[in-house]
Formats: structure tokens, C-alpha cells, sequence
């Protein structure tokens, strides 16, 4: 290469148009990139869907029918009589509401202490709480169930729910970390009122710490909807199973009919994939809080 | 300041008793409203952590009464269980299969959309979505993806005149599906990241562009050490979480095909409520919890890597 070729092409790196054409590559590469990647994460979701709609006939044709020819909306009300289903709904909807209800609750008033009460001994249960939330379940899961099984709570909602009462750990300190930031001018001048912790609690704190709330009640629904182990081990009759259980009743019982587990697939799933469109970023905030301030 | 009245003897000991009987009512007030995790802590947590502890030396079917039998489940839990090992050994590498690899995805999704570019906000969702959806459908799915012959995976590779193994069904590709599903699972660990990324500061960058470093340099010099902690967080969590590998397994597989994929905590599931030895799962439950907290040791004594800034 001759210096004026040399020359020349120094010329061009360093021009605009070369900068330019660097950052449309840039960017093409990022967009087809995270394009490819995102037609894989969602492939499990149109695959389910394409299923969920298709004739039985054509759910094992070849070569595959990537869009449902015709849309058969029938898949859905057939999967819902093989089993009690309503049933299995009912049941769901019972245990995550009085979940929910329990643990906004229980861990409200927790963190509420834990942030804003000068107790003695604070600081190492509070350090006791972030241990506990590192504990694996299972060297309390044995006992738990055979304390369970002695009270004849097996088959009941109880061993689902009553725990749920007595707060959860993760979310004590996701709402506590929120109640650290409300300023203590409010909270002040209540006291001086003469009202009691329990007034501020509930008067001051729960109305201003609406996103924290929101939060917790988001990872709690989709926690106890999704629920699996525990209404496995603790749940067996028919009539008591929750939707988690009902959709592996009915892959043990129709191993081969797929347009109807997926068609209970996409009636499970939508209530979470609602939520999540509806409260993204509170999604955000909750697991932020748990990575960064951990 | 002048008008008011300097505190006599009197007054001060009134106040030392409203401040005393104040502290004392924190005292009480504090105890009462964290009661209900208090309780909870003594029933469900430290009560069933002894008596499992205690079990674990029991020999215990529910219905029969306790036989109090040594050390025994441990030691046949080590010389003689042959199941165990094999849980024990999938359940590595599961957890060395899978924790990797999400690292990596997690962390790569997290610099790409940490760009500003458009449509990040839409690639975010799309990639947290499997992970609000986690559970028992989304295993259905997964399932009904690896069938050999008309699952989507092999339609799509036999497309690609690629080789279509059965998936769930062979012994050598059980574990490298159910660890491919879990690839899926990356949403929190990638919003972690995004929000360490976040908190990288700006004038690192702009000190390290004066010095004429690359993007590569500054990944390396920067953005990797600064977001070290969050990686160590995201790394601790993901292991103790995947030695905990169940619901995925159990739609999937219960184990099989031949006990390939017969994780740890599956093979804890069937001792205690298929077979109901609750002495023999308590030891079990034992055992992983203190490789769990072994490992996780390990990691926080060589986590020699982990740049905290302000320690010197």
C-alpha cells in the first residue's frame, strides 16, 4: 500500500460518513440481534397459542401448521369439563386472595417495626429476617408437614394459607426498605396528636406507600397462582386441587391431547401476563430492590 | 430560647419518666408489631429446622411411632445409596449446566438494552415474560415443544436438515433440555443487572474516553468491575436456587428417562410422600442444605474478585 493509499483510508475512518455508517452497523447488529433472540423467548408463547386453537386433527399434522386453520375456540371449553376445572379455579382464586391479604398484613406491620420502632434488638432481627430469606425450604419442610398431618390439615386450604399470615421475609424487607424513605415529619406530628403506632401504621404509612404495596401484592399473586409444590404435597381430593395441580391431572390422565393442556396453559397464564403488561414497572422496582439494596 | 424556664430537678426526672416509659412502650409496641414474623420464625422456621435435625436420626413413617436409629440414615445415605449419588450428581450438573450460561445470557440482554436505542422498554418485556409466567404451564409447554416427532423443536431442526434427538426421552439429552428451559428464566437476573449497570458513574466513562480507551477496554476496566457485586448476588442467588430444581423436573420428566434427570429435590420428594421415610428425607434435606451453604461459602471466600467501591 502506497502512503496517499494510506493516507486516503485514515481519511475515511476518521470522516463522518464513516462514523456513520459504524453506528447503523452498530445498531442493525443490536436490532437483528435482540430480534432473534426475542422470536426465541416468545416461540413456548405462539406455540401454545397455535395449539391451544387447533382442530386435534391438525395439532399432530406434518409439516407443521404454524397458524390454526380453522380458529377453534372449542379446545377451551372441552379442557375445562375434562376435569372440574371451575372447581380448580375456585379453589385458586380462594387460597391466592387469602394469601395475599395475610401476607400484606403480616409483613405491612413487620417492616413498619422493623423500620420506624426503636425496639431493643432490632438490628439482629432484622439481620435474623436476611438470613432467613438465603434459608432452602427444605429442612423446615418435613416437620411442617407432619405438623400439618397431626392437626388433619392435609387436604385442607390451611397448611397453604396460614403460613401466608405469619410474613414473609423478602417482602418485609422490600416494604420496610420503602417505609425507611416517608418522611418522619408526618409520622411526628401524629405522636404529638397523641395517636398510636398502630393509627400511624395504618393512617400514615399504608395509604403513602401505595407503590410498595402494589408491589407485594403483584409477587404474591403470581407466587400463589403459580403455586405447585406445596399444593402438590399438601392438597390430593379432586374437589380441592388448585390449577397448577389440574393441569397435571389432566396431562397424567390425556398424555397426547395437547390442544387442551394448552389451551388450560394460555387460561393460566393470561391472568399473570395481564398483570405484568398492567404493573411493569413495578415488577422493576421490586426486583431492583432485592439486587441492589440486598 | 431566653423565655423558657431552665429545667429544674423536678422536671428533668418527670422527663427521664416520659422518656423511659416512652422506650419502654417502643419496646412493646416494636415486639407486638413484628409478633407476627416472630411467631411465624419459632413455628415454621426454627421449631421445624430443630425437629429436623432431631428426625433425621428417626426412623419415621407418620403412622408408625419414632424408632430412634443413630446416625444410621447418614450413613447409609453416604455408603449405600445409590440413588443419592445420582441425584447428587445431576443436580451438579444442573446447576453447572444452567447458573453459566444465565449469567451470561442475563448479563449479555442487560448491556444490550442498557444502549439507548428504541424499543428497549419492548425487548425488557419480552425477555421477563417467561419469568412472571414460570410454573407448571410453561413446563406443559416446554414439554409439548420437546415432543420427537411433532414438538416444535425438531419440526423446526428437521426444516434445517439438522439432527432431531428426542429430547426429554434420551438419557444424554434429558439434562440438556430441562437446562435449555431453564435458559428462559433470566428476567430478575437481567433487571438486576440493568439496574447495576444503571448505577455505573457516568465520568468513569468519560475519564476512561480522555485516556483513549475502546469499548472492549471499558467493559473490561469499568463496566465488568463495577458491576462485579451484582454479578456475585446474581451468581449466589441462581446456585442456591438451582440445587433447588423441582417443578420443572417433576412436569417434565419425574426424574426419567432413567433416573437422568432425577434431581436432588425429586429424589427428596419421592423419599418423603411416595415412600414417606420422613426420618430418612429429613437427613436428606440435611445433606443438601449443607452443601448449599458449603458452596455458597466457597463463593464468598474466593469472591477475592468482587471490587466494593470504597474498600481498599
Amino acid at each position: 500500500m502506497t502512503t496517499a493509499q494510506v493516507s486516503f483510508l485514515l481519511e475515511v475512518r476518521s470522516s463522518k460518513l464513516w462514523h456513520k455508517a459504524t453506528n447503523l452497523l452498530v445498531r442493525l447488529v443490536w436490532y437483528v440481534g435482540l430480534s432473534l433472540l426475542g422470536i426465541v423467548f416468545l416461540l413456548p408463547f405462539f406455540w401454545m397459542l397455535s395449539t391451544a386453537f387447533k382442530e386435534p386433527g391438525q395439532v399432530f399434522a406434518y409439516p407443521i401448521k404454524w397458524i390454526p386453520d380453522p380458529i377453534v375456540w372449542r379446545n377451551f371449553v372441552d379442557a375445562w369439563k375434562v376435569a372440574p376445572f371451575t372447581r380448580f379455579l375456585q379453589n385458586t382464586i380462594i387460597i391466592t386472595a387469602f394469601c395475599m391479604v395475610g401476607e400484606i398484613l403480616s409483613c405491612s406491620l413487620t417492616a413498619f417495626a422493623f423500620a420506624r420502632i426503636p425496639f431493643k434488638g432490632r438490628d439482629i432481627l432484622f439481620i435474623v429476617l436476611l438470613a432467613t430469606m438465603m434459608l432452602p425450604p427444605q429442612v423446615t419442610l418435613i416437620p411442617t408437614f407432619i405438623i400439618f398431618s397431626k392437626l388433619h390439615w392435609v387436604n385442607t386450604f390451611l397448611p397453604l394459607i396460614v403460613p401466608s399470615w405469619f410474613a414473609r421475609p423478602f417482602y418485609v424487607f422490600l416494604l420496610r426498605q420503602f417505609f425507611l424513605t416517608i418522611p418522619t415529619e408526618l409520622e411526628d406530628a401524629a405522636r404529638v396528636d397523641g395517636s398510636t403506632r398502630l393509627r400511624i401504621w395504618w393512617n400514615i404509612f399504608i395509604p403513602l406507600s401505595k407503590p410498595a404495596m402494589a408491589t407485594v401484592l403483584i409477587f404474591s399473586f403470581i407466587a400463589h397462582w403459580n403455586d405447585f409444590f406445596e399444593p402438590l404435597i399438601y392438597l390430593n381430593s379432586q374437589s380441592k386441587k388448585t390449577l397448577t395441580l389440574g393441569l397435571t391431572t389432566l396431562r397424567d390422565a390425556y398424555s397426547t391431547q395437547w390442544h387442551w393442556m394448552m389451551a388450560i396453559a394460555v387460561l393460566m397464564v393470561l391472568p399473570c401476563l395481564a398483570i405484568f403488561f398492567m404493573f411493569q414497572n413495578y415488577f422493576v422496582e421490586g426486583i431492583t430492590m432485592t439486587g441492589t439494596k440486598g | 430560647m431566653g423565655a423558657t424556664s431552665l429545667p429544674t430537678v423536678a422536671s428533668s426526672r418527670t422527663w427521664f419518666r416520659i422518656k423511659s416509659s416512652e422506650s419502654l412502650q417502643a419496646n412493646i409496641d416494636g415486639y407486638l408489631f413484628i409478633s407476627p414474623w416472630l411467631i411465624g420464625l419459632v413455628l415454621f422456621t426454627i421449631g421445624p429446622m430443630i425437629a429436623s435435625f432431631v428426625l433425621s436420626f428417626a426412623q419415621y413413617e407418620i403412622l408408625s411411632p419414632i424408632v430412634w436409629v443413630g446416625a444410621q440414615n447418614y450413613r447409609e445415605i453416604f455408603t449405600s445409596d445409590a440413588l443419592f449419588w445420582v441425584a447428587l450428581k445431576n443436580t451438579v450438573y444442573y446447576v453447572v449446566g444452567s447458573v453459566p450460561l444465565r449469567i451470561i445470557i442475563a448479563l449479555t440482554l442487560a448491556l444490550a438494552l442498557n444502549q439507548k436505542f428504541r424499543g428497549t422498554r419492548l425487548f425488557r418485556t419480552i425477555f421477563y415474560l417467561p419469568s412472571v409466567t414460570s410454573g407448571v404451564a410453561v413446563a406443559t409447554v416446554w414439554l409439548w415443544m420437546f415432543e420427537p416427532t411433532y414438538g416444535v423443536i425438531n419440526n423446526i431442526l428437521r426444516l434445517l436438515h439438522l439432527p432431531t434427538p428426542p429430547w426429554l426421552g434420551s438419557l444424554d439429552w434429558a439434562m440438556p433440555s430441562v437446562i435449555v428451559m431453564s435458559l428462559i428464566y433470566i428476567g430478575p437476573m437481567m433487571v438486576i443487572f440493568l439496574a447495576g449497570l444503571q448505577d455505573v458513574p457516568e465520568h468513569l466513562y468519560e475519564a476512561a474516553e480522555i485516556d483513549g480507551a475502546g469499548t472492549w477496554m471499558k467493559f473490561w476496566k469499568i463496566t465488568l468491575p463495577m458491576l462485579s457485586p451484582t454479578l456475585f448476588f446474581n451468581m449466589i442467588m441462581a446456585v442456591i436456587n438451582s440445587f433447588q430444581v423441582f417443578t420443572n423436573i417433576y412436569v417434565m420428566t419425574r426424574g426419567g428417562p432413567a433416573n437422568a434427570t432425577m434431581v436432588y429435590m425429586m429424589y427428596l420428594y419421592d423419599v418423603a410422600f411416595r415412600y414417606v421415610h420422613m426420618g430418612y428425607a429429613c437427613a436428606l434435606a440435611w445433606v443438601l442444605f449443607v452443601i448449599i451453604l458449603a458452596v455458597t461459602l466457597v463463593q464468598y471466600k474466593s469472591s477475592g474478585w468482587v471490587y466494593y467501591e470504597g474498600r481498599v
